[in-house]
């Protein structure tokens, strides 16, 4: 495929436009804090701590995409943002922990370890982001290089940890499953193209071992 | 059984608090305007500048440093699962609504089965303020200005006979008028219901009105219950039918997730939600959390009614 040439100004634009949500939650939140207003409605911290939440799980998705679409599109340069926008998905992801830790539980060391132990959504919310570790950790060139062929095996983690937020969506709220469902659907649409590609290379693969030379 | 309108609240204390969101349109207006439109009332005052109504009324168990929350949090967040699913869905999706005409039928194990006009069933009765905690399943509270008459008024009037024993609520059900009931998120119409002597209790609450105003649709018009030692949830809104039981009437939530809603639903802290703890609250409009109070702070009024019950088993 023709290799197409990433747009000028790319890089700063996605990192910009990675900003705004976290910006948007810091400031709506701290003016609703500290000044009383209402960007965040009535109950500004649950609000904040679902906006981030929600926010993850958008940049996760994304995260995912990327790779299918460069297949689709042909445009390779997408590859090198993959990095960026994962390790901007573990920003928003770590701020989602903090709003919930230290605004919404308030640090109370007993909530917070009966909700590690008992609330399964909780838990496994947590593993996701236990599970997040690791691939920021090995984000970097040198570690790419490091771990050749076992780097990509690793971070197809990165399903696994969307799959587990996905749960831990559908199960944080009351009755609406539409939008868990929505994100579950995206998912399962990503995972089969990636499917359906090793089986056509698995096929390929055996083929040419198979036949007579 | 007594009912003390905390005494060492007084509503003169409670004013200037309740006047403090309107900060803005006060500062012209220095001190001595201040203590002045203190007697109007706060309804009245609040046409006059277009703003927001001024709590008024006698305060039912408030605890120091209750104060009542903002008409804006009042009816700008919700659950009316009715109108929408999200917090801010009912002022949004209730605003085409008109609750009138509207008629409510008293039935079941009554002498004096009837349907009335709203303004028929309320008449009766004097129409009282009573500042009210509220407290929500999902561990957020508010202090409210309901406007009301105590349900026990009507159930007399009807006459319950010898075998009704509860008391069993339905919510309009009408798809065309109620957009969130297109959306099969709880099993329609909305049903809830209270022990007869949960019923009749004083502090048991039939609103009309929040605010000194008549109640918003997305709180419930034209009538809705307050029980402010259970969670939100109990406290039907835009009742229908009024209906006396012999056996103990089922209730939506209850038979969404009957794990995690029961039938008595009490406010206590010691029974955790099976997601979240029941332990404390955020008072809408506070950053730092409250310690919940079992029956929410009415235990003085309410706790004799549930002696002898193990509350963990009859959550
Ligand atoms: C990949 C990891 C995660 C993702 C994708 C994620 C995403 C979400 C989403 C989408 C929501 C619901 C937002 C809404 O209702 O609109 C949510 C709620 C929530 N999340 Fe997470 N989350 C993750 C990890 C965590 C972790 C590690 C914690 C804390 C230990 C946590 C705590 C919560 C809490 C407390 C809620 C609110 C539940 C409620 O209000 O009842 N999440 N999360």
């Amino acid at each position: 495929m023709r290799a197409i040439k990433q747009p000028r100004g790319f890089s700063v634009l996605l990192i910009v436009a990675l900003c705004i949500p976290p910006a948007l939650a810091i400031t709506g939140l701290a003016s609703d804090i500290l000044g009383g207003t209402r960007y965040f409605g009535s109950n500004p911290i649950k609000e904040g701590e679902h906006f981030l939440g929600r926010w993850t799980l958008r940049l996760l998705v994304v995260t995912l995409a990327v790779t299918p679409l460069r297949q689709l599109t042909g445009w390779n340069w997408l590859a090198k943002h993959r990095r960026t926008i994962g390790l901007f998905a573990f920003g928003y992801l770590t701020l989602h922990w903090i709003a919930y830790a230290f605004l919404d539980v308030q640090l109370d060391w007993t909530d917070l370890k009966k909700d590690l132990l008992k609330r399964p959504y909780i838990y496994l919310g947590m593993t996701a982001l236990v599970l997040m570790i690791p691939l920021v950790v090995t984000s970097t060139k040198a570690m790419i290089r490091r771990l050749g062929r076992n780097w990509a095996r690793l971070h197809r983690l990165l399903y696994v940890i969307a799959i587990l937020g996905v749960i831990h969506y559908a199960m944080a709220v009351k009755k609406d499953l539409t939008d868990p469902l929505t994100y579950a659907l995206m998912l399962s649409l990503l995972f089969g193209w990636r499917l359906s590609r090793w089986s056509r290379k698995a096929t390929t693969a055996a083929r040419t071992v198979g036949s007579p030379v | 059984m007594l009912i003390r309108p905390a005494a060492d609240i007084r509503s003169s204390e409670l004013t200037p608090e309740a006047a403090y969101w309107n900060r803005r349109d006060w500062l012209a207006a220095a001190g001595g305007a201040f203590a002045a439109s203190a007697l109007v009332p706060g309804s009245l005052r609040a046409l006059a500048q277009g703003g927001s109504p001024v709590a008024q009324g006698t305060p039912y168990g408030l605890q120091p440093g209750d104060k009542p929350t903002p008409w804006e949090d009042v009816t700008g967040y919700n659950n009316f699962y009715e109108f929408g699913t999200g917090k801010e869905d009912p002022a949004e999706l209730a605003k085409g609504f008109n609750p009138k005409p509207w008629t409510v039928k008293v039935d079941g194990l009554v002498k004096k089965a009837a349907d009335y006009q709203l303004e028929d069933f309320i008449k009766p009765s004097k129409l009282e303020d009573r500042i009210y905690r509220h407290r929500c399943v999902e561990a957020w509270s508010m202090v409210i200005p309901w406007r009301g008459i105590p349900l026990a008024d009507v159930l007399k009037r009807a006459e319950p006979t010898s075998q009704a024993k509860f008391v069993e609520f339905t919510t309009l059900f009408d798809p065309r008028r109620m957009p969130g009931q297109a959306l099969r998120v709880l099993d329609w119409p909305y049903v809830e219901g209270l022990r007869l002597d949960e019923a009749m209790h004083p502090l048991t609450l039939l609103a009309t009105g929040v605010y000194g105003r008549d109640l918003p649709n997305q709180n419930g018009a034209p009538l809705r219950l307050h029980v402010p030692w259970k969670y939100g949830f109990k406290s039907i809104k835009s009742i229908v039918h009024i209906r006396l039981v012999d056996k103990q009437p089922r209730n939506s939530w209850q038979l969404s997730s009957p794990n995690e809603y029961g039938f008595y639903s009490n406010v206590n802290p010691e029974v955790d939600h099976p997601r979240w703890s029941q332990a404390s609250e955020r008072r809408i409009g506070e950053f730092a959390r409250r310690k919940t109070l079992m029956f929410n702070g009415y235990a003085d009024q309410v706790a004799s009614m549930y002696s002898g019950m193990d509350l963990r088993k009859n959550y």
